[in-house]
């Protein structure tokens, strides 16, 4: 009792306590957006379509994965699919995080806050001791928002002048971070070390077996992702100490 | 048959928007289901893992130098630096083999 008083009486989250979280978030997305900009001119796709993309969509794997479907020609169905599966660890956020909402985020505010749960947002906001307010929550999306748009518009930007050498070269940039992702946890996990293999295998498979040569990208990405996710899940099933830990 | 950038965007974004919104505006309720649960867990992963193999062997302009470019990229990421030094190592080192095959390699011959 004494110590929900307290709670209380604290002073409740602020929109620069959210502004002051969201810096280094917003500052590793530059550059992150940096390499979608480039790698989406370097395929055909305007500095202006990216960072439209960018500004509507504000995700990673999601807007890789679109860009190749959009360079392809792929069919809205097959966009729509790719998006909900990829993107869909964001519903499992959304519902961790709504469980922790100050009683003054409304309906219209969640409406609103919904737009900027990302991987590191909800992180960020999970990991606060306190209830989150609307406040907070704004404070927090507004400068990641911010860089992950202006990151693309440049990255487009840079991608349209460099010479071509290094546009090549920077074609590679947003797999380094890819793979500065999974890797750190794919050592210390097993279970996520299987998943990446499964699923890179199956990509592979998808892309030089003759057979599959009609699977478009989209489809491949959806295919490896539910397969790799399901046998990750079967196979390595994390006891709640371990996940006490990675939270 | 061509779509307009314009519906492929409105498509991605409203769909990301709804995956993220309805659970959050409507959904009060935790997710009980283990295999549900480590299923999402596992998502991001599998992900990045169909995402970069193999379209990162094609991401520059010729297989040798993205090899090259991912060869320095898992090196540094299993030292655990950060995602910046990461991309930058990938993108020097691949600017390396692309510059060598282009200018010093001619000349030599």
């Amino acid at each position: 009792m004494l110590e929900r008083g307290l709670l209380m009486e604290s002073e409740k989250l602020s929109f620069r306590e959210g502004l002051a979280d969201g810096v280094p978030i917003g500052l590793g997305y530059l550059s992150v957006s940096f390499s979608f900009g480039i790698s989406a001119v370097t395929q055909g796709v305007s500095a202006a379509a990216a960072t439209a993309i960018s500004m509507t969509n504000l995700t990673s794997a999601g807007q890789v994965a679109g860009l190749g479907i959009i360079t392809a020609a792929g069919t809205l169905f097959e966009m729509a699919l790719a998006q909900l599966i990829i993107n869909m660890r964001y519903a499992l956020m959304s519902l961790s995080l709504s469980q922790k909402l100050d009683t003054g985020f409304t309906t219209p505010h969640r409406f609103l806050a919904a737009f900027g749960i990302t991987d590191e947002i909800f992180a960020v906001a999970s990991g606060k001791p306190k209830e989150i307010t609307p406040s907070y929550m704004y404070g927090l999306i507004l400068l990641p928002f911010l860089c992950w748009s202006a990151g693309t518009l440049l990255g487009g930007i840079a991608g349209s002048v460099l010479p071509e050498i290094f546009r090549s070269a920077l074609g590679i940039a947003i797999y380094g971070m890819f793979i500065a992702i999974f890797i750190p946890p794919a050592r210390k996990s097993v279970g996520v070390l299987v998943t990446v293999i499964i699923s890179a295998v199956m990509s592979c498979g998808l892309r030089y077996i003759p057979l599959f040569s009609h699977v478009s990208s989209g489809f491949a990405i959806i295919i490896c992702t539910l397969a790799a996710s399901a046998a990750g899940a079967l196979l390595f099933p994390k006891d709640d100490r371990e996940e006490a830990a990675s939270e | 048959m061509t779509v307009n950038i314009i519906a492929y965007i409105g498509v991605m974004a409203g769909v990301t928007y709804l995956v993220r919104m309805l659970p959050f505006v409507i959904f009060r309720k935790k997710i009980k289901s283990r295999f549900v649960k480590d299923f999402l867990y596992y998502v991001p992963y599998a992900v990045l893992g169909a995402m970069t193999i193999p379209a990162a062997f094609y991401s520059t302009g010729n297989i040798a130098s993205a090899a090259v470019g991912i060869g320095a990229a898992v090196l540094l990421a299993f030292k655990n630096k950060g995602l910046l030094a990461v991309a930058a190592a990938a993108c020097i080192a691949a600017l390396a083999v692309e510059v060598l095959l282009k200018y010093v390699i001619p000349i030599a011959n």
